[in-house]
Formats: structure tokens, C-alpha cells, sequence
């Protein structure tokens, strides 16, 4: 296992590596100079030289990928040109909101979608499977944009019952933020929760086709026994797997649901960043994102092992 | 006799079968999604005839409830919803059928590459893996801030984010293929690698690509849709859902339909393509139902 352990960890590196590439390469991706495309078309020839050797733009390609990566490995993103202050910080400022509106979403699209799921196992080919099973095609093929555009016309506009966008920090009291976030977390944790609901469905199902729910079923169980204790339990793992990949899904469906609803989150940063052309930033979040995600998955895959004694990892 | 005659007798009647096309549509749900799909498809094709000019501004009309004049209302600027919705459909239908062509290609190219050749294997999958590292909208939006708002470049960057999904899916397939009897007999008779790759491998490797297709045209229309409304996808003078949704949130709360028939046209065409996509699947690829799928669908 500790072997196991290791070597997906040292996979981790090229695929770090390229995800630093690819974050790299973003800045000179744009057509022209990308100095002169960052300082915007009504920028003095100062501006333009400034802004290329703040970014050590004037120094060769591969010299410049090379000090990237050096910055990289010591935690440095860089200065934004138009926050004027270090991309660390810019990041850290805002990471709050959307680590919250995360969490929040995880866990309404939790508690939604493993019973939804079950439920539609074990009354399966049922009218109840069938109406489930449609609400959840209907909520995967949502975008969470959207919902969270209904949810405000419905619940703040129709029925005046939440604010209609903003975000109370954590600092002016926790339940005040709670409920700057409700509409938000449901617009992202409904979507996911028809999706949790999907696999958790097909997982049980699987498990229901297994000898050993025959067999208790056989020395006289009920059938609430078999369900809840033998099928669910086994059911979970692959569902549990799903819930991680979630949890890095919603964190990349905050970035748009954020904008919908005015929450100064990652999302906001990064939206606002690609407005002012503000590169270091641009690169800074989608690095974060990336990272986070990456972690995640690897997470996923750590704790498949817990779940799962049955698989050998060698 | 008769229990050679048996086997004989069935194959006959299976080759005399539905057609494939039968076969998809008979289940209701799969159907249904054809004919939404179908409907959109029309609404796209058909816009220059059902729909008047989508930039045509008349101030005087501007927020103008839903009527015998303006089926879908005007918006703030007094264009008329209806046609800014049944052209958004044929951009939406362009943007899902690029990217899936585009896609394709690059996957698939890689895909076989990875698969077949084990030297290049190591490298392509890397680059595939280090993409994939990314969350879809997350990269799409980087691309985009490089390249700059344009139909083209949204096509560029949602390629980019899907090809190595139907890379990872081909190269499955391949690896499992060029394993097969089939492709060791006709690399015995002296066939060179084009045509193995042509003529046997890529043909029997279709169908899990075909269903990955059906999602990543869901997923391209969902993806535009986003970016559009976040500002950083088509310039806002071209009629796009995203585009529609984005300024009509200013006036949610005097001019809802403004967001209610944009939202409700993402909604049919991606439950529509979600639809025919299973339909597709437990078709083409009865194997992988169930978990794979929704693992493709979730990535």
C-alpha cells in the first residue's frame, strides 16, 4: 500500500508539470505581444515596457519558463498588474466565499441525492424510479447558471424570501452568511445532487444483483435489512468516489454561480481578471483551481483504498 | 438435422432484423430526445424564415411583455426575444457540432497514437492528463482570456478542453483492439500500419467515441452557454443563450422572460441530447452502462 502510495504520488509530477505549462503558455497564447496586449490599445510605450519587465517578459522563452517554474516552487504567483498587490494575497482574500458556497453545495447535493438514489434502487422499474430518474435527467441537464436565474426570480424577485444576490463574510456572523448562501448552494448542489442520485441508483442496483443480497434474503431477512444494512453499505464506495469528483466539480461550478449571484469569490477574481487582462491572476487562480482539483482526485483515489479492502493495490 | 437447421434459422432472422434506427427510437425516452433534438435542429436551420433580424433595435419597444407582436417580449434595448432565441439555437447547434468535430479529430488522432504506438503512449497520455487537471469551465475560461472573444476561439477552447476525454476513450478501445486476433492476422498478411489503424482498428473502436460524442455536444452547448454569460465567450453582438441570459439578469425583475425563454431552450436542447445519448449508449455500448457513463458525463 505504501508503495502504491508513493507512485501515485510521483505520477502527480508530470501532471503537474504540465498543468504549470499550460498555465505558462496561457499568457502567450495571445496573438501580438503579449506586453502590449496586457498594458490594453491605449497604452504608452512605458506602460508596455514596464508591464514586460515586471512579467520578465524581455528575458527568452525558455529562461522565462524556467524562473516560472522556480517561482512556482516557492509559492510566488507573481504581482497583479491591476490589484497592485501579490497574487497570493489576491487569492487568499477570496478563497472564503467559494470554499463555503462549496461545502454548502456538497452537502444539500449529498442529502438529496444518496436517498434519491436508493430510493429509485430499490423500488426499481417503478412509476417512483421513473419520476426520480426523469427529475434527475431534467436536473443534470440544468446549468447551474440558470437555476441559480430561476431560483432568484422565484425566491428573491416573486417571493421576496432571500436576498437577491451578495455575500455576508463570516466576520458579520455565521447564520448571515448561511443565508446569503442558500440560494446559491442549492443552485450548485441540486445539479450535482441528480447526478449523486444517477450513480448511487446504478451502484445499488449493482449491489442488488449480488449473491450475498440473494443469500440474505434467502435465511429470511426483510427486506429493509437487506436494503439498508447489506446493499447500502456496499453501494456507498463507488457513490463516496463520485462525491469527491463532486466536491472538485463544484468548486469549478461556484466560479459561474458566483457571478450570477454577486459573490465576491475565486470566480469573481478570475472573471474580472480576464476583463482587465490581468494575467498573473488569470494564471494564479486557474492554478489554484487546478491544484485543489488535483488534490482532490487524488484524495478520491486514497480513500477508495479505505472504502474498498477488496481492491489490491500493489 | 434439425439441430444443425436451428442455428442457421436464427441467424437469418436476426439479419433480417429492425434496423438500427428502429432500435433507437423504440424506447419513448430515446425518442423524445430525437425529437427535441430534432425540433432545435429546425428552430436552427429554419431561423432566417421564423425569425426576424435578431439585432434589429426599436427603443420605443424596449421591455415589452410577451404578445401577439413579440412572442418572447423585447428586451432592453427592444429586440425581439423570439428571433435572439431561434438564432441562439443555430449557434448553439454550431458550437456543440464543431466542437464534437473538432474534438474528434484531435482525440481521436491522439487517441490511436497513444494506443497503438506504446513509445508515444507515456508522452501523449502525460499532456491529456495534465489537461484534464484542469475543470472544464475553468480552462475554457484561461483559453478564452488568451485568445479573446470570438465564435472561432470559443470552438477552439471547448476543443481543447474535450479532446482529451475522447483521447482517454479511444485509446481504451485501441489498446484492447490491437490485442485482437483479427488485427494479428491482418498484420500477418503484410498490412502496413495505416491500414490496420484505418480499415481495423479505428472502425471497431466507434462506438464508445459515438456516445462520448453525444455527451461532449452537451456539454460544448452548455459550456458556450457559460462563458457567454460570464462575458468572456462570444462577443455580445452575437445572439447566444449565454449572451440573452446575461443581460436579461439586470432586468429579472421587470422583463422576466428575458432569462424564462433562454433558460428554457438550454434546458430542452441539453435534456433532449442527455436523452438521446442514453438511448445511444445502451445501443452502441451496452458494456460500459451504468457507473462509466456517469463517470463521463460528471468529467
Amino acid at each position: 500500500m505504501k508503495t502504491y502510495i508513493a507512485r501515485r504520488l510521483l505520477a502527480l509530477v508530470p501532471v503537474a508539470l504540465v498543468v504549470a505549462t499550460v498555465a505558462f503558455v496561457l499568457i502567450h497564447l495571445a496573438p501580438g505581444d503579449p506586453a502590449s496586449v496586457i498594458a490594453g490599445p491605449d497604452a504608452s510605450a512605458a506602460d508596455v515596457q514596464r508591464i514586460e519587465r515586471q512579467l520578465g517578459l524581455d528575458a527568452p522563452l525558455p529562461v522565462q519558463l524556467v524562473r516560472w517554474f522556480g517561482r512556482l516552487a516557492r509559492g510566488d504567483l507573481g504581482e497583479s498588474i491591476f490589484l497592485r498587490k501579490p497574487v497570493t494575497e489576491a487569492i487568499m482574500d477570496r478563497v472564503e466565499p467559494t470554499l463555503l458556497l462549496t461545502l454548502f453545495a456538497i452537502a444539500i447535493s449529498i442529502v438529496i441525492g444518496v436517498p434519491a438514489g436508493v430510493l429509485s434502487a430499490r423500488y426499481h422499474n417503478t412509476a417512483t424510479d421513473q419520476v426520480l430518474m426523469v427529475i434527475a435527467l431534467l436536473g443534470v441537464s440544468i446549468p447551474n447558471f440558470l437555476l441559480g436565474l430561476l431560483f432568484i426570480l422565484f425566491f428573491s424577485v416573486w417571493l421576496g424570501w432571500f436576498p437577491v444576490a451578495g455575500y455576508s463574510p463570516l466576520e458579520y456572523g455565521w447564520l448571515k452568511t448561511l443565508r446569503s448562501l442558500v440560494l446559491p448552494a442549492f443552485a450548485l448542489g441540486l445539479v450535482q445532487s441528480a447526478l449523486i442520485a444517477r450513480i448511487a441508483r446504478t451502484s445499488m442496483l449493482d449491489v442488488l444483483r449480488e449473491q450475498f443480497i440473494t443469500a440474505g434474503r434467502a435465511k429470511g431477512l426483510g427486506e429493509p435489512a437487506v436494503i439498508y444494512k447489506h446493499a447500502l453499505k456496499n453501494a456507498m464506495i463507488p457513490t463516496v468516489t463520485i462525491i469527491g469528483i463532486s466536491f472538485a466539480i463544484l468548486i469549478s461550478g461556484a466560479v459561474v454561480v458566483e457571478t450570477v449571484f454577486n459573490i465576491p469569490g475565486l470566480g469573481r477574481l478570475i472573471i474580472s481578471a480576464v476583463l482587465r487582462r490581468d494575467y498573473p491572476v488569470i494564471q494564479g487562480v486557474v492554478l489554484c483551481i487546478a491544484g485543489m482539483y488535483m488534490l482532490i482526485n487524488l484524495a478520491v483515489d486514497f480513500s477508495y483504498m479505505l472504502f474498498d479492502p477488496r481492491v489490491k493495490y500493489q | 438435422m434439425s439441430v444443425i437447421a436451428l442455428p442457421q434459422a436464427e441467424s437469418a432472422r436476426r439479419r433480417a432484423g429492425p434496423h438500427w434506427t428502429v432500435l433507437l427510437v423504440r424506447r419513448k425516452t430515446t425518442l423524445a430526445g430525437a425529437i427535441l433534438m430534432a425540433l432545435m435542429l429546425l428552430l436552427g436551420i429554419l431561423a432566417p424564415l421564423i425569425a426576424g433580424d435578431p439585432a434589429h433595435m426599436d427603443v420605443s419597444g424596449r421591455l415589452a411583455a410577451p404578445g401577439r407582436a413579440h412572442w418572447f417580449g423585447t428586451d432592453d434595448v427592444g429586440r425581439d426575444v423570439w428571433s435572439r432565441v431561434v438564432y441562439g439555437a443555430r449557434l448553439s447547434l454550431l458550437v456543440g457540432a464543431a466542437v464534437v468535430a473538432l474534438s474528434f479529430v484531435v482525440g481521436i488522432v491522439c487517441g490511436v497514437v497513444a494506443g497503438y504506438y506504446h513509445r508515444l503512449d507515456n508522452v501523449v497520455m502525460r499532456v491529456m492528463d495534465g489537461l484534464m487537471a484542469f475543470p472544464a469551465i475553468v480552462l475554457a475560461i484561461a483559453l478564452m482570456a488568451a485568445l479573446g472573444p470570438s465564435v472561432v476561439n470559443v470552438i477552439v477552447a471547448i476543443a481543447v478542453v474535450y479532446s482529451p476525454r475522447v483521447a482517454r476513450v479511444v485509446r481504451g478501445s485501441v489498446l484492447v483492439i490491437r490485442e485482437t486476433a483479427y488485427v494479428e492476422a491482418a498484420r500477418a498478411l503484410g498490412a502496413s500500419d495505416v491500414i490496420l489503424l484505418a480499415r481495423h482498428v479505428l472502425p471497431n473502436c466507434m462506438s464508445p467515441v459515438i456516445v462520448q460524442g453525444s455527451f461532449t455536444f452537451a456539454a460544448s452547448v452548455l459550456t458556450e452557454a457559460a462563458l457567454s454569460f460570464l462575458g468572456v465567450g462570444v462577443p455580445p453582438y452575437v445572439p447566444s443563450w449565454g449572451v440573452i441570459l446575461a443581460e436579461g439578469r439586470l432586468y429579472i425583475q421587470q422583463a422576466p422572460w428575458l432569462v424564462l425563454y433562454p433558460g428554457v431552450a438550454i434546458m430542452l436542447t441539453i435534456f433532449g441530447l442527455n436523452l438521446f445519448g442514453d438511448g445511444l449508449r445502451d445501443l452502441l455500448d451496452p458494456k460500459i452502462r451504468g457507473l462509466a457513463t456517469e463517470r463521463q458525463r460528471a468529467a
